[in-house]
């Protein structure tokens, strides 16, 4: 593995030497001034701080449209510093912070403290989801507009842990955030479905005595919020799709030409449900990991376009919330440092994506559906200095100790992956080089 | 055989016979005016329960002490655990404190594969959640193997007669009625008696029937009456009232006329075939009181079955512990 060392102390001044471009060859970039000045081969730029990036693959910064940072409320298994700190690791420059804190991100004034949070960290823009309804008990519509208007600019609206199961709620939501751009972000979970729902519903929940969590509860909530916001003409975002039958789902919906677009996670482009045998928890996960024929479809609809992008749902949870018996266990996986790793594997190494088609579902559909102004733009001069340096070399087992996450709770621990971020440039300047973090 | 023993999987057809035979000679100490053995003398066995379950404990208490080890009863109520220890906590409490072996009852699906990260004895799974109940199989197993190719108590006329030692049950065909679903008995009898060489049908409304039966080693059936003409054995499972409140079924009549063994549908049985039923029983819900007490029921055996047969997996799981031995 190539390491980019820096040389020389410039302020500011950057010169990237020889990076691959996703879809492009070799090349050296030139950051100035918190923007790309120029992009060519063999740049001069005297008085810069170089980083050697011979081997290494240039991406826009990665964007996260789905994480939980668990601050305000639940500092013990991740604060807006380690979280970020995470993500920048991770190659990401901007991450939308998930609204089920305590309390949770209902009002401006919660959404713009964690906004500050970020700002103050500096890893990465901290862009803050607002809940679609007042203490995600999906009765009443939270202030969206406030939350539109706040310092936050909260675009993207989510009760995420929980679905927004009232089919008269959810249109009014789809309808009220078109006035400002905005878009519902669904957790696709038919609660009468899955009370005490433990596991994907088939043969490994029938043989461990786990109470299933069917496919269908997740598909009927997606065909009817397509329905719906074609209906109101609104746009839907539906987080983590873990099934082949919502694939399908989507895939009609956008023949139709409606404004539906969907994240699948790493670990359900990777994982299923056989890892539960062991009854290990580090496994459980909501939506649950589902059956092989299900990760080829989420892989292929990946590929195709028929799901938009690749979203972590980084879900933190301290030691003593996994260390028990199933049933008791929290749901949830770690994912920022480890998600383009997965991607790499599950997508890259089987021919499905080029880097070009990476840096498209990481970073430039993300930033899009997100409304994020300034990330997600291809690597040309004038762009924001957003840059995502990887080494697509090389192999390593997963270690969840040193991650910087305030988790551990990964279900990679100890599987070999691909690959290593080695460097993150947020506006121009480094959060991450030699792959470790600048501050 | 495996180290612990959590699922009826665990045992291969040798290790399920070699249990079976252990359990008959064993059962002969029943007749000596000493009943007990000094096999597990200085072993401690911990009975981990956090479910209310006065037979099976009582069961594996008889079973251990008539072993000579000491036992210990950590019930839920009225010990840290009731103060919301962790089970984590309560294992490494076991531990310090010297455990030869475990055996836990849990609600929770998977907790006794969980304890065994946690213990370096033995774990003995008495019942997780809807997962399964192995001893339970094994008693089933041999009342079976008793009754019908035995020329065990009450007369088996199934079978050749003599000393089933050996044996398994191949060729029988048991029939499993209720709640398959949410049943651990079911789960493991599935698996065991498959393992044994049995024919296995399992009959249930479909709201009670797992989606993914058919891959289990066994048939299914929505209809009784026409399985109960060609079973040797029909084993009942206690169906919880309570599922009537989430859907499963319309009323405790409805579930009474299509799947209660009544008096009427035992005479449907062949001659030789018999009844049993873990308990503890619903009268008059799955299973009439008629039939409970008929001279086809072995629900009294199975309980008496139910100490030889744990005593033979704990002489099984630690009497080699204590060979060799001054």
């Amino acid at each position: 593995m190539s390491s980019a060392t820096q040389t020389s102390a410039g302020h500011g001044e950057w010169l990237i030497k020889g990076a691959t471009l996703a879809g492009g060859g070799p090349a050296d970039i030139r950051v100035s001034d918190g923007v790309i000045a120029e992009v060519g081969p063999r740049l001069d730029a005297p008085g810069a701080s170089v980083v050697d990036a011979a081997g290494l693959i240039a991406l826009p910064g990665l964007v996260d449209l789905h994480t939980h940072l668990r601050e305000p409320g639940r500092e013990d298994a991740e604060t807006v510093e380690t979280g970020t700190r995470a993500a920048a690791l991770g190659g990401y420059t901007a991450v939308h912070a998930m609204a089920n804190t305590e309390p949770v991100a209902d009002t401006a004034g919660v959404v713009e403290q964690v906004w500050r949070l970020g700002e103050q960290a500096g890893y990465v823009d901290v862009r803050p989801v607002g809940a679609v309804t007042v203490g995600l008990h999906g009765k009443q519509l939270a202030e969206l507009g406030a939350m539109a208007d706040s310092a936050a600019r909260v675009r993207v609206f989510s009760d995420d842990g929980f679905c927004v199961a009232d089919p008269l709620l959810m249109r009014r939501a789809l309808e009220y955030v078109k006035a400002f751009d905005g878009v519902i972000a669904q957790h696709a979970q038919e609660p009468r479905l899955t009370e005490g729902a433990q596991l994907n519903e088939g043969e490994v929940a029938s043989r461990l005595g786990l109470a299933g969590w069917p496919a269908a509860a997740e598909e009927a909530i997606i065909a009817r919020d397509c329905l719906l916001a074609a209906h109101v003409d609104a746009a839907l975002h539906v987080c983590h799709v873990s099934t082949a039958g919502s694939v399908d789902i989507l895939r009609w919906a956008k023949s139709k030409g409606w404004r539906v677009t969907a994240e699948v996670t790493p670990h359900h482009l990777l994982l299923t449900d056989d890892l539960a045998e062991q009854y290990d928890p580090v496994f459980k996960v909501n939506p649950p990991l589902r059956t092989r024929a299900d990760v080829e479809a989420l892989r292929q609809a990946l590929a195709d376009g028929t799901i938009d992008c690749v979203a972590t749902d980084h879900a933190p949870h301290p030691v003593e919330a996994k260390e028990t018996e199933w049933a008791a266990a929290a749901n949830g996986m770690t994912g920022l440092e480890t998600a383009l790793r997965v991607v790499h594997r599950a997508m890259v190494q089987t021919g499905l994506l080029d880097w070009a088609g990476v840096a498209l579902r990481m970073s430039v559909r993300p930033a899009a559906i997100g409304r994020v102004p300034g990330h997600g733009q291809p690597l040309v001069a004038g762009a924001p200095g957003n840059i995502t340096l990887y080494d697509p070399a090389g192999e390593t087992p997963v270690d969840p100790a040193g991650h910087a996450s305030k988790s551990r709770n990964s279900p990679f621990a100890g599987m070999p992956l691909p690959g290593a971020v080695i460097a993150t440039f947020l506006r121009g300047t480094p959060t991450v080089l030699d792959g470790k973090v600048t501050r | 055989m495996n180290r612990h023993l959590i699922s009826a999987g665990d045992l291969s057809r040798d290790d399920a016979v070699l249990i079976l035979d252990t359990a008959a000679e064993l059962a002969r100490v029943e007749g000596r005016p000493i009943r007990k053995l000094p096999t597990l003398r200085g072993l401690t066995v911990v009975n981990l329960f956090y479910e209310d379950s006065t037979r099976t404990r009582t069961s594996f208490e008889a079973a251990a002490k008539r072993l000579s080890a000491d036992v210990i009863n950590f019930s839920a109520k009225g010990s840290s655990v009731a103060k919301g220890e962790s089970l984590k906590d309560t294992a490494l409490t076991l531990e310090a404190m010297g455990t030869d072996a475990v055996v836990i009852r849990h609600p929770a699906s998977g907790a006794p594969r969980r304890l065994t990260g946690w213990v370096s004895g033995r774990v003995i799974n008495a019942g997780d959640g809807t997962h399964e109940h192995p001893t339970q199989a094994l008693l089933d197993a041999f009342t079976m193997r008793q009754r019908l190719i035995g020329n065990g108590p009450g007369g088996g006329a199934g079978g050749p007669g003599g000393d089933p030692r050996g044996q398994g049950l191949d060729g029988i065909r048991v029939t499993i009625v209720g709640d398959v679903l949410h049943s651990r008995v079911a789960r493991s009898n599935v698996l065991l008696l498959s393992t044994l060489g049995a024919q296995v049908t399992v009959v249930a409304p479909p709201t009670l029937m797992p989606l993914a039966v058919e891959t289990w080693p066994c048939r299914s059936s929505y209809d009784l009456d026409g399985e109960l003409r060609k079973s040797d054995v029909v084993m009942m499972l206690r169906v919880q009232q309570e599922r009537m409140t989430a859907a499963y079924f319309p009323s405790v009549r409805e579930y009474r006329r299509r799947y209660g063994l009544d008096a009427s549908r035992m005479a449907l049985l062949p001659e030789h075939a018999i009844v049993m039923h873990p308990g503890p029983m619903n009268r008059g819900v799955e299973i009439a009181a008629e039939v409970a007490d008929s001279s086809r029921s072995t629900i009294v055996a199975q309980v008496a079955n139910g100490v030889t047969v744990r005593m033979a997996v704990l002489y099984l799981m630690l009497g080699g512990a204590t060979e060799g031995a001054a």
